[in-house]
């Protein structure tokens, strides 16, 4: 297993710009918002929560398709699948290589992008633990989907129209703990369930997504 | 006995391909599938590597002993051939590499990065992959694309070892392996020839 | 004899030919009486005027939008424990009938809420979440669309119903979360108060009825096409390899 996250790490880094775009993405979606929305600083401060979630949510969805679409496309896949290495642990791992190289950079990039959307000062922190806490179910949801999509030709949009409902209520949650962090309000409840959902997802979904991927290889 | 079919059907894409086939493999043992395009020698290799179910029969096989290699050898361009190979390795928990690279003569590649070798370089290195996995049962489907004939002798030698320590091999190949002690399995008879069947339940076999 | 023997392609070609007109002609009767009866013979309401009426297509609409997601779930379920390939055809023939029933839930509700809210469209927990089944309808029917083998189709698109349930339902109480809303209770529950007054409700219920029938008439007919189409493919198949 630790093979598997450590070549998929060099591979991403190796090719360079793979997960450098999806950040790129956050960082221009933050910058053209203000430019649609207008300068005015209490109407971003407003919806930064929200357009910070959204942003890292369809910067996630960037790269998806590439969980498996590279290994099956070269034949990796049929070949880990006849490998000892369980299914599900290379779906998990797989799913863990994907958060290391978007999710986290994300998250760590994220309150740079506050700045320039005017997020109030005590919603620093608590974008930085939802995002921290939510950002693994998309890439635990999205390898699902990716799973369920890997023999198309045309996955990629597909992919998204299948993951993209899935992710309602991670942005719910997590929006809202940054809003509430921002305005002082109680967030425990939000923050708790964003992080069931994680639980949750990391827990069950590698067995959904290890079966798509067999039915899929057959 | 290192596997044992009885009455296997297989099936690709809601088809059945072949049918009663009945097969039995020894330790030290090779097997050479011959038949032409489209005659199933893919789907039945597929099918005892455990990516797809059969379509009726048995299959007596531990898939703990199974090495497939399939048209594609699973390299990634990125990665050196010593690195490439080291997955495997460390996949299956296997032997060090340096036998692998030392049998497909890739001694002089080590360092290049996979998506720079040759078809036929790629291929041998897809073949060594084979030598890492430590496992008894080689599964091969069409294992001499792209090689000259230095390299297609060269692989036969490996192959030779490989029974020689014991090892199986099932080869479906059009090429003549220069295996003599091979047994040579013509899946011609085993095509399916299509049984009527009346009404609504045709359509889900 | 078990109940399992319907799943058979055969006898469930065999029955559904006999039930079908029957569950035509039940619908229509139950549709056409609930319908005139409701918008012809019930009195306006004090407070929303005439523009209650709608009831009897909103509520009915609603109440199979998630029951046809529901026996799409069961259906598939069924597929992934006994394989019967019925079953898969039934999710699928399924989906298609329940996007519609969405559909008009969420138009009937927009029509409704203009007059009443002054709004087409708010945000309301309710009206989010049908939004939000809209989308998994949507996903669902795309990936059965997408994948050539039928087999295949069948089996992602199972675990795709399954694990979107889970979701949906999270969604749903996310959602309440999110937004308390202006949709009133549930119009009907067995809480007597609660309840709409008894002569908007004779009607509605025939109304449900109805909805339920025209859900079960278009599922046969629907499956019958799919199942027949399934042959075809088979037999093209035989004469590509004959």
């Amino acid at each position: 297993m630790r093979a598997l996250l450590l070549r998929d790490l060099r591979l991403a880094f190796r090719s360079g710009g793979g997960f450098g775009l999806g950040l790129a993405f956050f960082l221009i979606l933050a910058i053209l918002v203000p430019l649609g929305v207008g300068a005015e600083g209490t109407t971003l401060g407003r919806i930064a929560p929200g357009i910070l979630w959204v942003g890292a949510l369809l910067a996630c969805i960037l790269s998806l398709d590439r969980i498996f679409a590279l290994d099956h496309e070269d034949g990796s896949l049929d070949l880990l699948a006849t490998s000892p290495l369980p299914m599900e642990g290379a779906v998990a791992v797989k799913a863990l290589a994907h958060w290391l190289v978007t999710g986290l950079p994300l998250t760590l990039l994220a309150p740079g992008l506050g700045v320039l959307l005017n997020l109030a000062p005590a919603g620093y922190p608590w974008l930085v633990l939802s995002l921290l806490l939510g950002t693994p179910t998309l890439s635990m949801v999205g390898a699902f989907g990716a799973a369920l999509t890997v023999g198309l030709r045309r996955g990629g949009l597909l992919l998204s129209l299948l993951v993209l409902p899935l992710y309602v209520p991670t942005l719910i949650f997590g929006a809202e703990v940054v809003r509430r962090g921002a305005e002082g309000m109680a967030l425990a409840t939000p923050l708790a369930l964003l992080a069931a959902i994680s639980l949750g997802a990391a827990a069950l979904l590698p067995f959904a997504a290890a079966a798509a991927l067999r039915v899929n290889l057959r | 006995m290192v596997m044992t079919v009885r009455n296997l059907a297989v099936a690709r894409g809601g088809v059945t391909v072949l049918q009663g086939l009945d097969l039995a493999l020894s330790a030290g043992q090779a097997l050479t599938l011959r038949g032409p395009n489209g005659s199933g020698k893919t789907t039945l290799l597929r099918t005892l590597a455990g990516l797809q179910p059969a379509a009726a029969g048995e299959i007596d096989l531990n898939p703990e002993t199974v090495a497939y290699a399939a048209h594609a050898d699973g390299l990634k361009s990125t990665l050196t051939v010593a690195e490439n190979l080291a997955f495997w390795s460390a996949i299956y928990g296997g032997p060090s590499i340096d036998r692998a690279i030392a049998a497909m003569d890739l001694a002089k590649l080590t360092r290049r990065r996979a998506g720079e070798l040759s078809a036929g370089q790629k291929r041998r290195l897809g073949l060594a992959r084979l030598l890492v996995t430590g496992r008894p049962l080689w599964l091969l489907d069409e294992p001499t694309v792209s090689l000259d004939v230095a390299s297609v002798a060269l692989f036969a030698g490996v192959v030779r070892d490989h029974l020689a320590q014991g090892g199986a091999a099932i080869i479906a190949t059009h090429v003549d392996l220069g295996l003599p002690e091979a047994t040579i399995l013509d899946l011609d008879p085993f095509r399916t020839r299509i049984l009527a069947r009346d009404g609504f339940d045709e359509a889900f076999a | 004899m078990s109940i399992w023997e319907y799943a058979n392609p055969k006898k469930f070609m065999a029955t559904s030919a006999w039930a079908l007109p029957w569950a035509v002609g039940l619908t229509v009767v139950c549709l056409v009486v609930g319908l005139v009866w409701g918008f012809f013979f019930t009195p306006d309401d004090y407070k929303q005027g005439s523009t209650v009426k709608i009831i009897y297509l909103h509520v009915p609409a609603a109440m199979m939008a998630i029951n046809a997601w529901v026996m799409m779930l069961v259906a598939s379920l069924i597929w992934i424990v006994r394989r019967h390939h019925v079953s898969a055809l039934a999710a699928k023939a399924a989906a298609p009938v329940g996007l519609t029933f969405t559909l008009i839930a969420l138009v009937t509700g927009a029509l409704w809420g203009q007059p009443m809210w002054g709004t087409w469209w708010a945000w309301d927990p309710r009206l989010t979440s049908f939004l939000i089944l809209t989308l998994f309808y949507f996903g669902y029917m795309a990936l059965w669309s997408a994948i050539e083998n039928p087999d295949t189709a069948a089996d992602l698109t199972s675990i795709l119903c399954l694990v979107g349930s889970v979701f949906a339902l999270l969604s749903r109480y996310a959602v309440n979360f999110w937004n308390q809303g202006l949709h009133q209770g549930a119009s009907l529950s067995l809480d007597k108060e609660e309840n709409v007054s008894d002569v908007f409700w004779v009607p509605l219920l025939v109304c449900i009825a109805g909805f339920v029938l025209l859900f079960i008439t278009m599922v046969l007919l629907r499956t019958r096409t799919e199942i027949r189409s399934r042959r075809l493919q088979a037999l093209l198949a035989r004469e590509r390899v004959a």
